[in-house]
């Protein structure tokens, strides 16, 4: 049996992707001050995960971990549904979580991203060294966390798209 | 798409058949696209059906009631779906706190001072308020804070008074009644205003009863009240000003009702039209690089107030640059 972290239990999926666009929003995020509510594209997401993909078991909850859809295949397939590349790392690091969370509790699977706007899939298997990456990402994301005040905000091109832009640069 | 504040004037019935919702008057039935709904404002005397009430709620739409004078009644104010503890015990902690209760009035009255200096100007006086600021930074109490901010008023007030036409001069604030008819268009437009503050807070994690200029008791809403500081001269007296100076309100939107003076059905009309209207308006906003509402403005100022709070970024009052 390997060791686990005992935090990664109560690290969600969104944080882990978070960690990998933008701290600040991450710290605001894991406090409650949530802004996806405002962001446009968060609705469209939705609307397009509820009208799409229809027979698979769709927003699988495991523990802290919801998986917008699952595949019982050989092995599990974790299906994630992104809408451009934009932050490819970030969803990378968010699927690899996944199955790295799903190893934790003795289920094997590989994760496939899905980017329908762009007609590409991508499969992710979890290597031994992105193992160590995650258990960084969790080390990390428990001390960003826990920091008193919010990380100041780092002005990125893809600000402008985020829902807590205006939180930010106001 | 953009959503907008629905206001409804006649009498009639609000109900929902299936996933639509209806208004029903004695001009027939119209259906509301829920989708472009922020907030809805009942004025008239209507009848609203339960199930509309859990459709609004699930979509998180507020609904705010005003009474037969146009006055602010109360809200349906649906379960809130933003919840961030952490932020509670912050807005709390700055209310326990003295000196960071201080400090946050402060700076509710001295925006409130500045938009009034700001409007002034705008009204060709140059007169600048720069003592009473002084005065305010050296007070240590709410109530010290309180009385500076009446004194400024009424001097606010008396120098906006002699720019007015002599059909609609202030003379003195007076409310409920109001005893002429400035006084009671700028009591029609606060009242109109503090609800649309309101859901700019219900769209936030803040907590809009805990209040820091106002004590939390004073009122069930009473974050709005500290914020509706910067924006009852930024936006209801800018437009009173506005509707008396172009001739657009006149004396004959009125009626005498007891010991007062209130705005009639018509009044009330073409008031609700421009202040919907005014809210809509965008300006550049330099630090965003973008263009926002005025509505918007009172978000954003939402979100300095959480900055503030987590200890991001200093409060500090928007001042009107338009």
């Amino acid at each position: 049996m390997e060791n686990y972290l005992e935090e990664e239990l109560i690290i969600g999926g969104i944080e882990i992707n978070y960690l990998y666009v933008c701290k600040t929003k991450l710290w605001y995020f894991v406090r409650g001050i949530t802004m996806e509510q405002e962001s446009d594209f968060v609705d469209l997401g939705k609307f397009l995960h509820e009208k799409s993909y229809f027979g698979e078991e769709k927003e699988v909850q495991i523990g802290s971990i919801k998986i917008d859809f699952i595949k019982k295949r050989d092995v599990i397939e974790i299906h994630e549904v992104k809408r451009g590349k934009q932050m490819e790392k970030a969803h990378i690091m968010q699927v690899l979580y996944y199955i790295y969370y799903l190893n934790s509790l003795g289920i094997k699977s590989k994760a496939i991203l899905h980017y329908p706007k762009l007609k590409e899939i991508k499969e992710i298997e979890l290597k031994e060294n992105n193992k160590e990456e995650i258990k960084r990402a969790i080390k990390e994301i428990e001390y960003i966390k826990s920091l008193k005040e919010p990380p100041e905000p780092i002005y990125q091109k893809i600000c402008k798209n985020c829902a807590y832009y205006e939180l930010c640069f106001i | 798409m953009r959503k907008k504040s629905l206001t409804l004037l006649s009498d009639g019935y609000l109900f929902r058949k299936e996933n639509t919702i209806y208004f029903e008057n004695a001009r027939g039935k119209k259906p509301l696209a829920i989708e472009g709904i922020y907030d809805i404002y009942i004025y008239g005397k209507v009848s609203i059906s339960s199930q509309a009430l859990h459709y609004l709620a699930q979509k998180g739409i507020a609904l705010h009631f005003f009474n037969h004078y146009g006055y602010y009644d109360g809200s349906f104010y649906p379960r809130e779906s933003l919840h961030s503890g952490y932020l509670v015990v912050n807005q709390v902690e700055h209310y326990l706190d003295k000196d960071k209760r201080l400090e946050l009035a402060k700076l509710f009255i001295i925006g409130g001072i500045k938009n009034m200096e700001w409007n002034l100007l705008k009204f060709k006086n140059k007169t600048k308020f720069s003592s009473y600021i002084e005065e305010l930074n050296n007070c240590n109490k709410i109530t010290e804070v309180m009385n500076v901010e009446g004194r400024v008023r009424t001097e606010y007030y008396r120098l906006w008074d002699e720019t007015l036409p002599d059909d609609f001069k202030i003379v003195k604030r007076t409310r409920r009644p109001p005893k002429n008819e400035m006084n009671a268009l700028i009591s029609f437009l606060n009242s109109r205003l503090y609800p649309a503050i309101i859901t700019e807070l219900y769209n936030t994690q803040l907590t809009p009863t805990v209040s820091y200029l106002h004590e939390p008791h004073e009122r069930r809403f009473s974050l709005a009240l500290d914020l509706s500081e910067i924006f009852k001269p930024m936006i209801a007296d800018r437009l009173a000003n506005r509707l008396v100076k172009q001739g657009i309100i006149q004396k004959k939107h009125f009626r005498d009702d007891l010991n007062g003076v209130l705005l009639n059905k018509e009044g009330m009309k073409v008031v609700l039209e421009h202040f919907n209207k005014e809210m809509d308006k965008t300006v550049n906003h330099k630090k965003l690089k973008k263009n926002v509402s005025k509505r918007r403005l009172i978000r954003l100022e939402a979100y300095k107030l959480v900055k503030h709070l987590v200890g991001q970024k200093r409060y500090e009052p928007l001042v009107a640059w338009f």
